[in-house]
C-alpha cells in the first residue's frame, strides 16, 4: 500500500501523479470518487494525470484515446489495449493505493526502455 | 455507412451504443479495415509501427457490421422512403439512413501520372510504396510545406535522406497556424538541415519514366530520386452530385451532421458542418473531429433531427516533427493577436494562445502537453 495524497490536497477534476516505476495516477473525479490507473497510456508514451477528466473517463492528452477509470478498459481510439487499474483506499484523509499484481500495458517504446533498465 | 476509416468505424460504434439495432452495412473503397492514419506519416513510415498496429477495431469487439470492402459506392438514389446506394460493382444497397464518411483525397500535381518516384500520402497502399522507397535513400523533395509535408519531411530526414520542403507561399503553416507561429514551427526543418525554399511554386516534373528533378517557376532546378506531393485533399464527394444532397466544399451539414436529404449524415473530412459559433460552415479535416462528430450526427439521424447537438469541443490536433510535440486547438483565422505565454520558441518548449479582441479562440504548444491540456479545457469552456 503506497501513500499517495492527502483527499484535501486533490481537488476534484484534479489527478495526482504518483512516481513509481512504471507510474501511476490517482483521479478525483467531479462525483467525489477516487481510482487509480497506470498513468502511461497504453497507446503511446503519454502521462494520462495530464489529460481530459470527464465523468469516470480520462482522455490522452496527446491522442486522445479515452479510458474508463473504474474498468480501465478503452472507450476511444487510437489505443487498443486497456490501461491497468490499481485498488484505492482513503483512510483518515489519506488515498493509498494498492499497486496491482498484473503485468501493466504499457505503450512499446515504453516497454522497451523498461526492458533495457535504468538508463 | 458510406467510408470505412475512423468516422465510418466511429458512427457505427456510435450506432450500436446509441441502441440501434438492426442491420449495418459498411461499404469502405479500400480492401482494409478501418485502420489509424496519423502514423503513416510518422511511426509507420520510419518501420516502428507494424500494419497490425494500425487497426483500429479491438480484438475482441463484435461491431454486428457486414464490411463490403474494396466496394465504392458511385451513386445514391431515392426510392419511397428507402435509399440506395449503387457501387462500382453493380451492387445496390438498399437503407434506411445513410452515413456519408467518404473522407478525402490526396490532391496530386497535374501531368505527373505514370513518372515513377512521385507519391502522394494518404491511405495504406500510398505509405507502404513510400516506405519502400525511402528505405532505398537519395534525395527526397517533399513539395507542400504542411502537416503532412513537413511530417514525411521529418521522418525522411531520420531514416538518413536529404530532403528539401518546397512550399509555394511565403511562410509555412500559415493558413492553419498564422504567420507568426507557422514562421516558429516551420524553422524545424532548416535547423535540423532540411532545405526549406518558400515562395516559390513549382513548374513541373522532369523525368523520363523516373522522376529525376523538380522544377520551379523561378527557374531552378531541384534534383529528386523521389518526390511526395502534399498539397492537400479534395472530399470524395463526386458520387453524390445529383442525389439531392447539397455539396460545397464537400457535404453541406447541419451543426448535427444532417444533410439537404433526409435519413442521411456526414461526418469525418467529407462533411462541411454548419459551426454556429462563426455563423458559417467549416469543414474540418482533423483525426479528432472524424472521431467525435459522428456521435452527434448518428443521434440526429436515429431521430431524425429532433436531437439537439451539444457545442462540439474546439477542433484539435497534433503533429510530432522532429522529435518535437506539436498541438494545436481552435481556430486560428480569427485571432488579431498571438503572444508566446510560456516557454521559449527557441528551446522548442513554449506555450502560445491567439486571442481575438482579448478573448483567447486558439492554442499552439511545442512540447507542453500539462500546460496545453489546461488551456484546451479552458478553450471549451468559453466556447459551450
Amino acid at each position: 500500500m503506497i501513500p499517495a495524497c492527502l483527499l484535501v490536497d486533490l481537488p476534484r477534476g484534479e489527478a495526482y501523479r504518483l512516481d513509481i516505476d512504471p507510474p501511476v495516477s490517482v483521479f478525483h473525479t467531479d462525483d467525489g470518487e477516487v481510482f487509480a490507473i497506470d498513468d502511461t497510456c497504453t497507446h503511446q508514451d503519454a502521462s494520462l494525470a495530464d489529460g481530459w477528466l470527464e465523468g469516470c473517463e480520462v482522455e490522452c492528452p496527446l491522442h486522445a484515446s479515452k479510458f474508463d477509470l473504474r474498468t480501465g478498459a478503452v472507450d476511444a481510439p487510437p489505443a487498443k489495449r486497456p490501461v491497468r487499474t490499481h485498488e484505492v483506499l482513503v483512510q483518515d484523509g489519506m488515498i493509498y493505493v494498492v499497486p496491482s499484481t498484473d503485468a501493466p500495458n504499457l505503450p512499446p517504446c515504453v516497454a522497451a526502455r523498461l526492458a533495457s533498465g535504468p538508463a | 455507412m458510406v467510408g470505412a476509416s475512423l468516422a465510418g468505424l466511429s458512427a457505427v460504434r456510435s450506432l450500436r451504443k446509441q441502441g440501434y439495432d438492426g442491420r449495418l452495412v459498411v461499404i469502405g473503397d479500400e480492401p482494409h479495415r478501418p485502420y489509424d492514419r496519423p502514423p503513416l506519416s510518422k511511426e509507420f513510415l520510419a518501420g516502428t509501427l507494424a500494419e497490425d498496429d494500425l487497426l483500429l477495431e479491438m480484438d475482441d469487439e463484435d461491431l454486428r457490421a457486414e464490411w463490403l470492402l474494396g466496394a465504392r459506392a458511385v451513386g445514391l438514389q431515392v426510392d419511397g422512403v428507402e435509399r440506395v446506394l449503387l457501387l462500382d460493382d453493380g451492387r445496390e444497397v438498399r437503407a434506411d439512413g445513410v452515413v456519408v464518411a467518404t473522407g478525402a483525397a490526396a490532391r496530386n500535381l497535374p501531368g505527373t501520372d505514370g513518372l515513377a518516384g512521385v507519391h502522394t500520402l494518404r491511405t495504406l497502399d500510398d505509405a507502404r510504396a513510400l516506405r519502400d522507397e525511402l528505405a532505398l535513400g537519395g534525395r527526397l523533395v517533399v513539395i507542400g510545406g504542411g502537416f503532412i509535408g513537413a511530417e514525411v519531411a521529418s521522418t525522411a530526414y531520420a531514416l538518413g535522406l536529404d530532403v528539401t520542403v518546397i512550399e509555394a507561399a511565403p511562410t509555412p503553416l500559415a493558413g492553419p497556424l498564422g504567420e507568426t507561429m507557422g514562421q516558429i514551427v516551420s524553422a524545424l526543418h532548416e535547423a535540423h538541415g532540411v532545405r526549406l525554399l518558400c515562395g516559390v511554386g513549382v513548374k513541373g516534373l522532369s523525368g523520363e519514366t523516373r522522376v529525376d528533378a523538380v522544377l520551379l517557376e523561378d527557374g531552378r532546378t531541384v534534383p529528386a530520386d523521389m518526390v511526395v506531393v502534399g498539397v492537400g485533399a479534395r472530399p470524395c464527394v463526386e458520387w453524390l452530385e445529383g442525389s439531392g444532397v447539397e455539396l460545397d466544399n464537400g457535404v453541406k451539414c447541419g451543426a448535427d451532421g444532417r444533410t439537404s436529404l433526409a435519413g442521411v449524415v456526414a461526418v469525418g473530412d467529407c462533411a462541411n458542418w454548419y459551426d454556429p459559433q462563426a455563423g458559417s460552415h467549416r469543414r474540418v479535416e482533423h483525426w479528432t473531429g472524424a472521431r467525435e462528430r459522428p456521435d452527434a450526427a448518428v443521434a440526429a439521424l436515429l431521430s431524425w433531427g429532433a436531437v439537439e447537438a451539444g457545442a462540439p469541443r474546439p477542433p484539435y490536433f497534433w503533429s510530432d516533427q522532429y522529435g518535437v510535440k506539436i498541438q494545436f486547438a481552435g481556430h486560428a483565422a480569427g485571432a488579431d493577436s498571438v503572444t508566446v505565454e510560456e516557454g521559449a520558441p527557441g528551446d522548442r518548449s513554449f506555450l502560445a494562445v491567439y486571442r481575438c479582441a482579448g478573448q483567447p479562440v486558439a492554442v499552439l504548444a511545442m512540447n507542453q502537453p500539462r500546460l496545453f491540456m489546461r488551456w484546451r479545457k479552458q478553450l471549451a469552456a468559453t466556447a459551450s
